[in-house]
């Protein structure tokens, strides 16, 4: 049992915990934060996704000894963060999920709505093939992954001051891209 | 839930420090790069190491750079990701940078690292599983048992390799940097294989992998990598085919070089692809606009295809990973004539959707 000296969410904490443990057990079992979810444990599902400076990685596969001094955000620190920089409410990406619909069960969400956050820190317009790799490495076994893209694509619109056009964004894309999306509303109607 | 073995955990800040208390713990240390491939294995009890030595605090270990000959040298502890949006390795390397952007999904190349990629330790579908899973079946040649689930009968273990980087870098001709209790080494990636799937490398206790380092590669090089596998993320490859390609200033084939990986224990080259190729003419508009169909009346579309069936005769996919082994067989002329395909238009990586 070592004392590990982390940076959470803009925290520093002390923990103890033993050094064979994972980021992920420190997380849920030591510092409460149940919102990084234990799914397959073994790095196929990205349940566990966290960032660590920014980019997205497993803690189901990181040792939490070897991240001491860098910063990690969970999906616990994403409003937190939001609201210090300025902004009101839940971050966009947290509130575009909401208004998407973009769960079902949940279970997949905090590390899908990471994987979005890191991407669009990194690029804030990004293509749909860039949308669809940066989150290629999140399993969902609820919802076709459909609405989860119109989530992130209603947040990339709104972020960039465009308005989507009425309910466009259930059509799969926004307002100046909205004739690529035409086949994919015909095929949700059918 | 997958609980680790119990281990204690070094962070060492130099490569020395590294080697030193490597070669102190013995064979009760194991080496931890990024994790992606050592903690589910450990998760797994495929090995119960007594202390872990992380490599990820020694910063001399990570980077690109150009030497002054032209090398280009990759720090063993550089990640995937990292290798796969080098501007200096896309332009000099394709076939490295495609082969390290079709390696598992982004969180895994943002932790996985380009030396824990070529060191990766083979896999097949009988072992990568829990030990409960493996103890219903009597376990297997590669840990703990005496049978194989591949090869009736076999006593020599097939697990494959299955490190996309590893191909690429044969086509390369590239070199591994590696450093241990006795000095420092170089040697060929070449001449690195072992053909046994316990353990499929030259590579001693307490060694450590510094750098792969790329020669000069001449102004003409193109190059492309392949993958065969079940989605189109995350997965590891169920084949890897790695192209290269050397047009000389008379618009001819200088040098042909095709590495497969995913067959068994180490990665293979396909014999007779330089011989097959050299000297055949490359036509840049008939490449930019013909179809891959219409390609093969040409002298180089012919040779593709004599090449493709060549791999087809040479590799033989095994059942020790996942996906039917004849279809894989079906898949080494398809793979391998799209993969040389890409990395003549300069284009690739091959993949399916």
């Amino acid at each position: 049992m070592g004392v590990l000296h982390l940076k959470i969410n803009g925290d520093d904490l002390e923990v103890a915990a033993p050094g064979h443990w994972t980021l992920l057990e420190v997380l849920r079992y030591r510092l409460g934060l149940t919102g990084s979810k234990q799914g397959c444990d073994k790095g196929d599902c990205g349940a566990c996704t966290v960032l660590l400076d920014g980019k997205p990685v497993l803690a189901c596969l990181t040792l939490a000894a070897t991240v001491q001094g860098r910063h990690v955000t969970t999906i616990e620190g994403l409003l937190p963060a939001h609201v210090a920089a300025g902004g009101k409410g839940a971050d966009p990406v947290q509130d575009a999920f909401d208004r998407c619909g973009a769960l079902q069960c949940g279970f997949c969400q905090s590390g899908m709505m990471l994987s979005a956050r890191a991407l669009l820190n990194r690029n804030p317009q990004p293509s749909d093939a860039e949308i669809k790799d940066a989150l290629s490495g999140n399993l969902c076994r609820c919802t076709g992954y459909t609405q989860i893209l119109q989530a992130v694509e209603l947040a990339i619109c709104e972020a960039a001051g465009r308005t989507p056009t009425p309910r466009s964004w259930e059509r799969a894309s926004c307002a100046d891209s909205g004739a690529a999306s035409a086949s994919d509303s015909g095929e949700r109607s059918a | 839930m997958l609980r680790l073995p119990k281990f204690e955990v070094a962070t060492p800040k130099s490569v020395g420090e590294a080697i030193a208390l490597l070669a102190e713990a013995g064979p009760s240390a194991v080496v931890l790069a990024g994790g992606t491939d050592l903690l589910p294995n450990l998760k797994h009890e495929l090995a119960t190491p007594e202390l872990v030595v992380s490599l990820g605090a020694i910063r001399e270990l990570a980077g690109i750079r150009l030497a002054d000959d032209g090398t280009l040298a990759i720090g063993a502890m550089t990640t995937l990701e990292t290798v796969a949006s080098s501007e200096l390795v896309r332009a000099r390397a394709p076939a490295l940078a495609q082969a390290a952007s079709l390696v598992a999904g982004p969180q895994l190349r943002t932790m996985g690292t380009l030396g824990g990629n070529v060191l990766l330790d083979t896999r097949c579908q009988w072992i990568n599983q829990s030990y409960f899973w493996r103890s219903a079946l009597g376990f297997c040649l590669k840990k703990d048992g005496t049978k194989c689930h591949v090869v009736e009968g076999g006593k020599k273990c097939v697990a494959a390799a299955s490190n996309d980087t590893a191909p690429a870098l044969m086509t390369l001709g590239a070199s591994l940097a590696l450093e241990g209790p006795s000095g420092k080494r170089s040697v060929a990636l070449d001449d690195f294989w072992v053909a046994d799937g316990i353990y499929n490398k030259k590579l001693a206790h307490a060694e450590l992998l510094v750098e792969v380092r790329i020669p000069p590669l001449p102004q003409g090089h193109r190059g492309a990598y392949g993958k065969l596998r079940e989605r189109a993320s995350i997965d590891f490859p169920l084949l890897g085919i790695a192209a290269r390609l050397d047009v000389g200033t008379d618009q001819r084939v200088a040098h042909a070089d095709v590495v497969v990986t995913a067959l068994a224990a180490q990665p293979r080259r396909v014999k007779l692809v330089a011989e097959t190729l050299r000297g055949v003419p490359i036509d840049e508009h008939e490449l930019a606009h013909a179809e891959n169909a219409t390609l093969e009346t040409s002298a180089f579309g012919r040779a593709v295809r004599s090449i493709a069936e060549l791999a087809e005769k040479q590799c033989h996919p095994l059942p020790n990973v996942p996906g039917d082994a004849d279809w894989r067989q079906a898949m080494v002329p398809v793979f391998v004539r799209r993969t040389l395909l890409a990395a003549a238009r300069r284009a690739g990586p091959v993949h399916a959707d």
